[in-house]
């Protein structure tokens, strides 16, 4: 297990989360480092999903669901009551797994958001359309159609306007579960590389179920069994020389 | 041939004669009532009142009167309907008060139009003591077409992915601005939907109106919403049942009934025009 000491952004503590009845996590007690990648990998309904929407409180839109433990973002726990769950999430960004565009033009896309907290001039909003654009590297291929719906891009092209949209936010933390599940080959390198580069500003925390994605991208992987975290390690160690069986047994494919 | 094919056929030919049908009725109804009509309309029947104890002139009042009632309608239960189908569907915790508030507005759905009429009567006439008059009669016929609205919306709502929800939300855009900018907008065609049948609804009552609003005659053109208003449907009513020239009007009364439908068909289809157009505009 690691414990990050310093330039820790997101520090979760005996974290249980239950849907209903149902214990999707238990005593999960994690740290973030700061403009680090960390791949959360494990099977199908281990709880990753359940982890990621925890930590930007996306989980609260989800009737009878329950948090206990701490999540400490900047020292304080985005669970106390007096936290505003929407200020969280301007903080923390997510990218989906299906891409979701709205539908709009591109350029509304990028700016719905910023216009709602304010951002009224046009110049600033054009500005900041081509800077979100190009750290999600679609500027070259959008930057003529910014009028044209978003809904008529191709899967990959969706996905970046959907991370381009998520950056324009100025978060410092990005969610991503899965997000090149559904692209081919080159979009998902794409995005690979764009992670790469934008771990520079900000803290990415993915969660996937490629094996050499993780391995490709991430500083730390953590591996989930059945709604507990088994293994948290720096990826190489994890790929390597894991500490437990089940994270080698889940890594190689002789899990089952 | 196979019996599979025989079973297929004979479910076929059931849908097509189904459909067959209900064209056929629709068709009928509005070329009886346009061959009986289309005699008295004319440019002055459309502009002048009635005169002569109303065996001649035109319907002019009760164009307007009509009109205005409906509008009120539209004006009172949009707002209400498309409120109500926003808390049921995006704020209320689903559960056994939800679960009331539904079997209530389905309940109120197939309330008798005349019940409507009587309670109109009884709350905003007497009670409220609006008098018979255009404010009573569209808050009446707004309730009467409330569930239609509210249910059109709910499932106008409930059509608009849920991603779409999340997508917004997790920028960090609160949950209001999040159902005004992104749940409403996509929902509205759904809603428009909802609303042209609304309409139709209160265009086409009688019952609700006759206590409410509806004067048997008047001359004069409503001033403010406190004046009492003839209607289509109502003049309908009292031609063909009260007068002392009931055949005589005949022609008047099919005339003035091809007013109403044209009108019910007007309005649903400037809705549909409207409705297409915001489609076009959306593009997914
Ligand atoms: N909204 C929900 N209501 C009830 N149970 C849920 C809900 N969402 C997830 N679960 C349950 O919680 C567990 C964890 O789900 P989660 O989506 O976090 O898994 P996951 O690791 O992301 O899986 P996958 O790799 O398939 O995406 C699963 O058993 C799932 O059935
Ligand atoms: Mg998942």
């Amino acid at each position: 297990m690691v414990t990050i000491q310093d330039n820790c952004i997101i520090k979760v503590r005996n974290v249980d989360f239950y849907y209903g009845k149902f214990r999707a996590l238990t005593d999960i007690s994690m740290d973030f480092e700061k403009n680090r990648v960390t791949a959360l990998i494990g099977p199908s309904g281990c709880g990753k999903s359940t982890l990621l929407r925890l930590l930007n409180r996306m989980n609260d839109l989800i009737d009878g669901s329950r948090v206990e433990g701490e999540v400490v973002f900047e020292g304080k726990n985005i669970y106390d009551q007096d936290i505003d769950p929407v200020e969280i999430r301007r903080r923390i960004g997510m990218v989906f797994q299906k891409p979701n565009p709205f539908p709009k033009s591109i350029f509304n896309n990028i700016t719905y958001g910023p216009r709602l907290v304010g951002v009224r001039k046009k110049s600033d909003l054009e500005a900041l359309v081509e800077q979100s654009l190009r750290q999600a590297s679609l500027w070259d291929e959008a930057k003529d159609i910014l009028g044209q719906s978003a809904m008529m891009l191709s899967g990959g092209q969706q996905q970046r306007v959907c991370i381009a949209r998520a950056l324009a936010m100025k978060p410092d933390v990005l969610l991503m579960d899965e997000p090149t599940s559904a692209l081919d080959p080159i979009s998902t390198a794409k995005i690979e590389e764009l992670i790469e580069d934008l771990k520079k500003r900000y803290t990415i925390i993915i969660v996937t179920h490629n094996m050499q994605q993780a391995a490709r991208i991430s500083n730390y992987t953590g591996f989930f069994y059945l709604g507990k975290l088994i293994e948290y390690n720096p990826t190489e160690k994890i790929f390597t020389t894991p500490d437990v069986r089940q994270t080698e047994d889940y890594i190689t494919g002789r899990f089952g | 041939m196979k019996w599979r094919y025989i079973k297929q056929n004979l479910f076929f030919g059931a849908v097509r004669l189904s459909a067959l049908t209900i064209t056929t009725a629709v068709v009928a109804i509005l070329f009886y009532i346009f061959v009986n009509g289309i005699s008295v309309i004319s440019w002055d029947f459309l502009t002048l009142p009635p005169r002569d104890a109303m065996t001649k002139g035109g319907i002019m009042p009760a164009i307007l009167g009509t009109v205005y009632l409906t509008s009120g309608a539209i004006i009172i239960a949009l707002p209400l309907g498309v409120i109500s189908a926003i808390y049921l569907n995006e704020y209320a915790k689903q559960g056994l008060v939800v679960r009331i508030i539904r079997v209530g507005v389905n309940c109120l759905a197939g309330v008798p139009s005349i019940v409507f009429g009587l309670f109109g009567l009884g709350l905003f006439v007497v009670f409220l003591q609006f008098g018979s008059c255009i404010l009573s009669g569209a808050l009446t016929l707004g309730f009467l077409i409330l569930p239609t609205i509210i249910g059109a919306s709910e499932e106008a709502l409930k059509a608009v992915p849920q991603t779409f929800r999340e997508a917004s939300l997790a920028l960090g855009v609160a949950k209001w601005q999040t159902i005004y900018r992104i749940v409403l907008p996509n929902a509205l065609p759904g809603i428009m939907t909802g609303s042209i049948l609304g309409i139709g609804r209160a265009a086409g009552e009688t019952a609700p109106i006759m206590f409410t609003a509806a004067a048997f005659y008047t001359s004069k053109l409503p001033a403010s919403i406190f004046d009492e208003v003839m209607a289509l449907p109502y003049h309908i009513y009292v031609l063909a049942t009260a007068g002392t020239h009931i055949e005589e009007t005949r022609p008047i009364q099919y005339g003035t009934a091809l007013m109403l439908v044209a009108l019910v068909l007007g309005i649903d289809l400037i809705a549909i025009i409207i409705r297409s157009y915001i489609r076009r505009n959306r593009r997914w």
